[in-house]
Parts: structure tokens; sequence; C-alpha cells
């Protein structure tokens, strides 16, 4: 419903928002831009905003020195495999959970959601021991396990409020049409339920593509993704201001863009669907 | 609702996701409990604890048991108040800006003006940066005593430029944490006053509401449970906040509670003591759960 | 053919009993309609007797046979469902056939009953449209058509008018009287709206907390009803019920009389009365009175009556038509 503002307030609403707006943002901006000039630019002071050489030349040099690409494969594999990895586990648990409910699912979620609430240092010492034992310390596998693990919950409890949301009288009607279980899931519920999957996995894969504590202590260099690309920067080559910030635009473009289409979604899964 | 046939094939769809997390809490869970209450160093061999007690009791592994005395050398070490201390600090400042800021930017964005869907998604990107980055474009290019931006705003208004991260570094830990958590905020709270009833707006109007009224009578009690969520999660998150201070190195004067936890294990190889302190951390953030679980618990019955 | 028997069927979910035990038996080609207030466990008789819910004990035969362990879509029966469940991803086609293909028809013979079922519908140029883009009517004959193709012995009906608006609703009323009439088969339509229940039904079984009532021809429930709670529930506007002085003469705890048997007089009659509103509906009107001892009622003056709020009036009850009940609300008959 639109509703009458006058143009003048409209106008004045308009020039607050975007100073604040670009004042929040100025931080990624002032990144990006960084990323197009030559290192000596980078740091010179008064800083210059659009009117400098610019130049590719960083990112060139930061795929070429540092082995980018594969931080940035380990990082899509990580993201995709965990996510993945999950949702197989999670679409036959959150269909059970929200179509065919016991007297404990409802305990049984809120279990789910406090195995999200253990602070990662509690677990940290044993599972570097038995990541150590295993030779599991810097593997694929063993990394997108702990983060399969680590966004369950939260995948199981996403699915659930997408499931809730379909109406039980629809699988019911295709029990009476004669669809077996696995015709009910396949024919009925799964289409009705993608972009409820679709959005389970857009959020997931932002988290596992930011995950900063697990793969900082787990991984070194071969199944190391992006969040410890970065951190190696915080050595002296940090210095390099240009090279810095190609690196990290590069390490944040993606998902920037997928977060723009996940807004929604992101408040409905990192709040358990208690804010929707 | 359903018959004991579906019944049944349900318990057989939750089993995988129940087993596997069941048995990723507790599996590490009891394996730091145990290390806890041994005397375990990576790098010193248990010789030397059996020299110096005489009398000492092993597990099978031949490692010493420790009974307390890891809690309690934990807990003793002033790096442990200090620790402490560092996450209080960072977890209430945080949680005030953003609660009051994303306030603030939620009721900005409800208005109407031109170019909303950007200035929205500029607003909510820092969230979405991944926190080492936030971390390093902070401490190097916003922060840096010489060449940073704020030295160049600084220096413009001709004040004397703060080098952050050597005079201020919980400041400046507290500014980047809560630069990515206030978006958080400001989303959560945006999503929920748009749900806010059309009807119950309008109905403010025609009673001829004054703004400020209208807000403290409809609004804010209307954001009040979205306040508690936001307030909860962000808890959760920032205890536990590693990453940046991990980056910026500013572990030392900032370093919060995980933070020390990590020192000890995989810095200093005392897994003993490092298990303590993550046993203790544990506690703490069940004490903060407990909250959030009744909280969002009630949210389901509704 | 299609008879449908229910034998003790009870349901209970834990300590919660739904239904204590019923029995009851539905003859071939009958249409019988379960009514009550919401609540009072109609929808799940009916969905224990499409093998949506089970029985906790008893059993249920249809045509005979005894169907309570039986799959759903084994029972030979076809449901409408309140909101009537479509599969939203499907054309209209998909929906009337996905019944069908489960069963593994032939291609050619499946399009062959989806025609005919889509032409008696009015449903022909819709076919492939998504339910979203269809109105509430038509997606409720979707409902139905899904319902017809699959040649059930049986239909059975969850409220599926109630999301209707009022006009469309008395159009689907006939239509689905007259689909009984065509095909028919036995049906079995719940509905909590006693005017549809009077008006479509072959018999009425009126349910309370789970138990039966009473069960009749509407005009057996209108003109004789078993109990205070049947005689409250079944007509409209509702029976004045009165206790106490008034039904003293009666010899009983509680009297009734339905507002349409009551006469008025502006000079006298047994009971002094009060207008205190009038509904004018141009065939009737119904007038709210105050009766003194025998507290509001409710009357029906036949035509346009002419009336001042706060007149006086006499009503004079058809001493036929006064139903009389004991003081556990059972009718005592003479």
């Amino acid at each position: 419903m639109a509703r009458a503002v006058s143009k003048r307030r409209k106008l004045i609403v308009t020039v607050l928002a975007w100073s604040i707006g670009l004042l929040i943002f100025f931080p990624i901006l002032w990144t990006i831009l960084t990323s197009f000039k030559s290192e000596g630019e980078a740091i010179e002071l008064p800083p210059k905003f659009l009117f400098f050489a610019w130049t590719t030349e960083n990112y060139a040099v930061v795929q070429e020195r540092s082995n980018y690409l594969l931080f940035a494969m380990n990082s899509i594999l990580l993201a995709l495999g965990s996510t993945l990895f999950a949702l197989v586990i999670a679409i036959p648990s959150a269909w059970a959970m929200a179509f065919a409910p016991g007297k404990r699912t409802k305990d049984l979620l809120m279990w789910m959601l406090s195995t999200k609430m253990m602070p990662p240092v509690g677990a940290l010492i044993p599972l570097y021991l038995i990541f150590r034992d295993f030779g599991l310390l810097d593997t694929r596998g063993g990394i997108i396990t702990v983060l399969m693990l680590l966004n369950l919950p939260i995948i199981i409890w996403m699915l659930y409020t997408y499931f809730k949301e379909i109406p039980g009288e629809i699988l019911e009607a295709s029990r009476m049409d004669g669809a077996s279980l696995g015709k009910e899931l396949l024919y009925v519920l799964t289409p009705m339920a993608i972009p409820g999957i679709a959005s389970t996995l857009l959020l997931n894969i932002i988290l596992a593509w930011n995950e900063a504590f697990w793969t900082l202590a787990l991984t070194t260099k071969d199944a190391a993704p992006l969040t410890q690309f970065i951190a190696s920067y915080s050595s002296p080559e940090g210095l390099f201001w240009a090279k810095l910030s190609a690196a990290s635009t590069m390490a944040i473009a993606p998902i920037l863009v997928l977060g723009w289409f996940a807004q929604k979604q992101l408040v409905r899964g990192l709040t358990f669907g208690a804010v929707k | 609702m359903a018959t004991q046939q579906t019944r049944a094939l349900g318990k057989l769809a939750v089993a995988p996701s129940v087993f596997a997390l069941f048995v990723w809490m507790i599996v590490p869970l009891a394996m730091t409990i145990y290390f806890s209450f041994l005397r375990y160093n990576l790098l010193d061999p248990n010789i030397a604890c059996s020299l110096m007690h005489p009398g000492q009791l092993f597990d099978a592994e031949n490692r010493c048991l420790a009974g307390f005395s890891n809690y309690t050398y934990f807990l003793t070490d002033p790096a442990f108040f200090k620790a402490m201390g560092n996450s209080l600090i960072l977890v209430g400042w945080v949680l005030g800006i953003s609660v009051a800021g994303g306030t603030l930017l939620a009721l900005l964005l409800d208005q109407a003006f031109y170019g909303r869907g950007f200035v929205r998604i500029m607003m909510i990107a820092p969230f979405l940066v991944m926190p080492t980055v936030s971390a390093l474009v902070w401490k190097n290019m916003m922060m840096n005593p010489v060449s940073g931006f704020l030295a160049y705003l600084f220096k413009l208004v001709g004040l004397q430029p703060i080098d952050w991260f050597a005079h201020a570094p919980m400041t400046a830990v507290v500014i980047m944490v809560a630069w990515q958590w206030v978006p958080f905020a400001t989303l959560i709270l945006l999503t929920s006053l748009q749900s806010l009833d059309e009807e119950q707006k309008e109905a403010a109007e025609m009673d001829g509401t004054p703004p400020l009224s209208y807000f403290w009578y409809i609004v804010l009690p209307h954001l009040i449970r979205p306040m508690t969520v936001v307030i909860l999660i962000e808890t959760i998150f920032l205890l536990n906040v590693f990453a940046e201070i991990y980056v910026t190195g500013t572990g030392g004067r900032a370093g919060n509670l995980p933070f020390l936890v990590y020192q000890y294990g995989l810095i200093s190889n005392d897994i003993g003591g490092a298990s303590a302190g993550g046993i203790i951390a544990v506690i703490l953030a069940n004490i903060v759960a407990f909250f959030l679980m009744r909280m969002i618990g009630k949210n389901l019955e509704a | 053919m299609g008879t449908i028997s229910l034998v003790k069927a009870r349901k209970a979910f834990g300590d919660a009993i739904i239904i204590p035990g019923v029995d009851l038996d539905i003859k071939d080609g009958e249409f019988v309609v379960f009514v009550g207030p919401s609540g009072c466990g109609k929808s799940t008789l009916l969905r224990m007797i499409a093998g949506l819910e089970d029985l906790t004990s008893g059993s249920i035969l249809i045509d005979g046979k005894n169907m309570t362990e039986e799959a759903p879509s084994k029972r030979g029966l076809s449901m409408v469902f309140q909101s009537y469940a479509l599969y939203p991803h499907m054309s209209v086609r998909g929906n009337i056939s996905f019944g069908l293909k489960m069963a593994g028809m032939p291609k050619d013979e499946i399009a062959a009953k989806v025609a005919k079922a889509a032409a008696t519908l009015n449903l022909t140029e819709y076919l492939d449209r998504k339910p979203r883009q269809l109105s509430g009517g038509q997606r409720q004959r979707v409902a139905i058509g899904r319902a017809i193709v699959r040649n059930p012995e049986g239909f059975l009906f969850d409220e599926p008018l109630s999301n209707l608006d009022a006009a469309l609703r008395v159009n689907m009323r006939l239509e689905i009287m007259q689909m009984h009439k065509d095909l028919g088969a036995t049906m079995i339509y719940v509905t909590h709206d006693q005017v549809e229940a009077m008006t479509m039904a072959d018999r009425i079984v009126v349910l309370n907390r789970g138990n039966i009532e009473q069960v009749g021809t509407p005009l057996e429930l209108y003109n004789h009803p078993d109990s205070l709670f049947v005689a409250g529930f079944i007509g409209s506007p509702k029976m004045n019920l009165m206790d106490g002085a008034p039904a003293a003469p009666y010899k009983c705890a509680t009297i009734g009389i339905r507002p349409e048997h009551l006469d008025i007089s502006r000079e006298a009659g047994t009971w002094p009365a009060t207008i205190r509103l009038a509904e004018h509906l141009g065939a009737d009107t119904f007038l709210h009175v105050d009766a003194g001892l025998c507290g509001m009622m409710t009357v029906r003056a036949e035509g346009e009556y002419e009336v001042a709020s706060g007149a006086k009036i006499f009503l004079t009850p058809e001493p036929s038509r006064i139903h009389r009940f004991d003081k556990d609300g059972k009718a005592i008959r003479k």
C-alpha cells in the first residue's frame, strides 16, 4: 500500500540514508578502489578516490604469486561439499520432523539447536588431536565434515520451517492418490520445497565460506580456503595494500553477490525461524 | 497426526542426523573434560611430572592425572581475568552498539526514499565480509597510524592520528566487530519492522499519534522480541570471536577467552590447561544458551 | 458396493480421547453428513475412514471388507480436502491425472478420463493452468475432478466449501448434490454448517465431543431432536430453550420451541414480551424479544412485520411443536 510521503521529506531521507549507507560501506568500497591502484598510490596521502591510474595488475600478481586459485578452489569445494553433504542428511530428517512429528520432535529440534551453542574452543583441543592422529589435518575431507556438522543444525531448522509451511493436506492428498512414500517425496514434496531448499543452500554456502575458526585452526595449505589465504597477509607481506585489497576483493565478491540474493534467508536461518 | 507407518519411517529418517550431531557434541566434549584433568603437554614428556611428584597417578597412556590443578591454574592465571574482562567488554560494547545502531538504521531503511534496495545491500554488506578480510582491511587501510584512512581524516581536522592497535587495541577490536554485527541487527530488526501490520500503522495515523509516541507505544513493543533474538544470537557469536583477534595480532592485549584457550593449547601446547579453559568457556556459553533456548522454545509454541 | 461401516471405532492421542467409540453403518449410495461444532471429532472420524489416521481400536469395513489396516489409496475412496490440497507445481491436468498415473494406467486412457472429467466440471479450457492461476471455485472443481477420475466407491468431503464466499457456496452445494445423483456413489461430507447438512444430506450424523448424538434424516432431526444439543444445533435461527418456571407446566426440566412455531398477537397470549430488535429479511422478520421469565427469545414473523422497538406483544407456542427435555438434556417423548 503506497502511502503519501511528501517529496521534501523523501529527499531528506534519501540524502541521509545514502550518506550513512556509504559510510558503513566505505571500508569495502575503499578496499575495492585500492585494489585497482598501484602500491605507491595505495598508501599515498591525501588518498585518491577515483582519479588515479587504474590498473588490474594487482589481480594478476596475486594470482601468480600466491596460488590464489588453489585457495579459491578449496573455498568452493568446502562450501559446496559441506552444504550438499548436510542437505542429504537433513532433508529426510526435516521431512520427518515436519510431517510425522512424534512427542519428542520439539525436544529433538531444541537439542539440535543446542549443539550450535557449544563454543568451538570447547572442542578445539580434542578435534585437533583427533585430526592429527588420523592424518586429517589440512585435508578437504576432514574440514568438510567439520563444516557439515557445524551447520547441520541450522540447515535442519531452516528446512523444517520451510517444510512446515507446506500444507500437510497436500501430502495426504498424494497418499490418497496412491503415491508411495518415495514418490510422495520425489513428485510432491521436493518440487514444492525447491525454493526453501535453494535458500538453505545459499545461506549455508555463505556461512561455510566465511567460517574462520576451524578453517584457521585445522588447515594450513593443501585444504586451506580463502580465510587462511587472507590471514597469511597479516605477515609483513600485508604491507602491500593494493595486493591485499585485490585478494580481499576476490575473497568477498562472490559472497556479496550471493548475500544480495539471500537477505531474507539470512534472517530466517540465523534466527532459527524466530524472525521471518 | 499421522499413521504408525509414517511415524516409523520418520524415526529412520531422523536417525542419521541425530547420530552425527550426538557424536559431534559428545565425543569432543568428553575428551576435553578428560584432558582437563591431565597434566598433558605435547612438548613436555610425562617423566617430568612423575619425577616431581612421587606417587603420581597415571592414566592408560601414561599421562599423569592432575585433579583440579589445571582449573586452579587457569582460573588464577592473571591472563584469565584479562581475557574474561576483554570478552565482556567486547560482548557488552558490540551488543550495545549493534542494538541501538541497528534500531536506528532499521527505522531509517523502513522509510520511503530513492535507491532503498541499494542502500540496504550497502548496509548489510559488512556482515557478509569474511572475518579475516575485515580484520586486515581495518588494521591496515583504515587504522594504520601513518597512511590509514582514519589517520588521514584525523589530520584533516588537525588532530593527532591514533595508533589504534598500539594504544587502544580493545577499542579497535570493538569497532571492527561492531562494524560486522550492526548490519546483522539492522537486517533482523528491519525484517521485523516490515512485518508490522500496515493497518496498525494506518490506525495510529488516523488517531493522530505523534511520531515519537508511535515509536514508543507501537514500534518498540513490536521490536522487543527480535531485539532479544539479536542480543542472544550475537552473544553466542561474540563470545566466540577469534579470527579478528588472531589476524590483527591483538591477542596479547585484547585477547578474549577463546584466544587464551587457543594460546594455551596450540601455542604453549598445554593440552590440560587449554582443556580446562575450554570447559570454562562451555559452562559460560551454556548459561547464555539456557536463556536463548527458552526463548526460541517459546517462539516455537506460538 | 459402497457400504461403509464403523465398528467401535476409537481414537485417542495418549490420554486425550478424541473418539471414544463410534458405531455407524452407511448404506451404498447414501449421502451422509457429519455435522457438529469445531473440535467435535468429525474431521478425525473422516480421516480415520480415509486411512489418514490410525484407529486406536475398533475397525472400519468398506464394502464388507475389513480395511482398518489398509493404505489410504487401497480403500477405493477419494477425498476432497478443505484447503483443496492441489499440487501447486502441477497443472490442472497434472493434478487430476496424478492418481491415475500412480495407479499405472495407460496414457491414452488417462487422457480420455481427464478430458471427460474436465468437460463435466467446465475445466477444459483451464487444463494447462497452475492452481494459483485459478479462482477459489475453480480450484474446488479441480479437487473434485481429482476425486472423480479414480471412480471411487465413495467420496469423502472435508468441509470443502468453507473457503468459498457465500454465493459460490450455494452453487457448489447444488453441483455436489447433482454429482451425487449422477454418480450414485456413497458420499460422506463433513461440515460445521447446519444449513449445508440440512440441505444436502440423506442422513445427518450429529457429533458432539466424539460421540454420535443422533443419526437421522434432516427432518427427523428437525422435528424430533433426541437431545438439547441436537435441538440447539439444528435449525436456524436456533430453537428457544427455557428452563425453570416456564417449563414447569410441561412437567420437564427444559422446554424448547422454534422461532417459527410461535404465534404472535398484539392483544393476548401465553407469554408477554417486549420487542428489543427486529431483523427485516424481506420474506421474514426475526424479532428478538425480552419475554420476562422466559428470557430472550427469537420469533419468526412471516413477511414484513412492522413493529417499533419497545412495543409489547404476546407469544403463544403451538402445543404440538413444544419439545420437552429432562434434566440430563434427553428428549421426553409422549
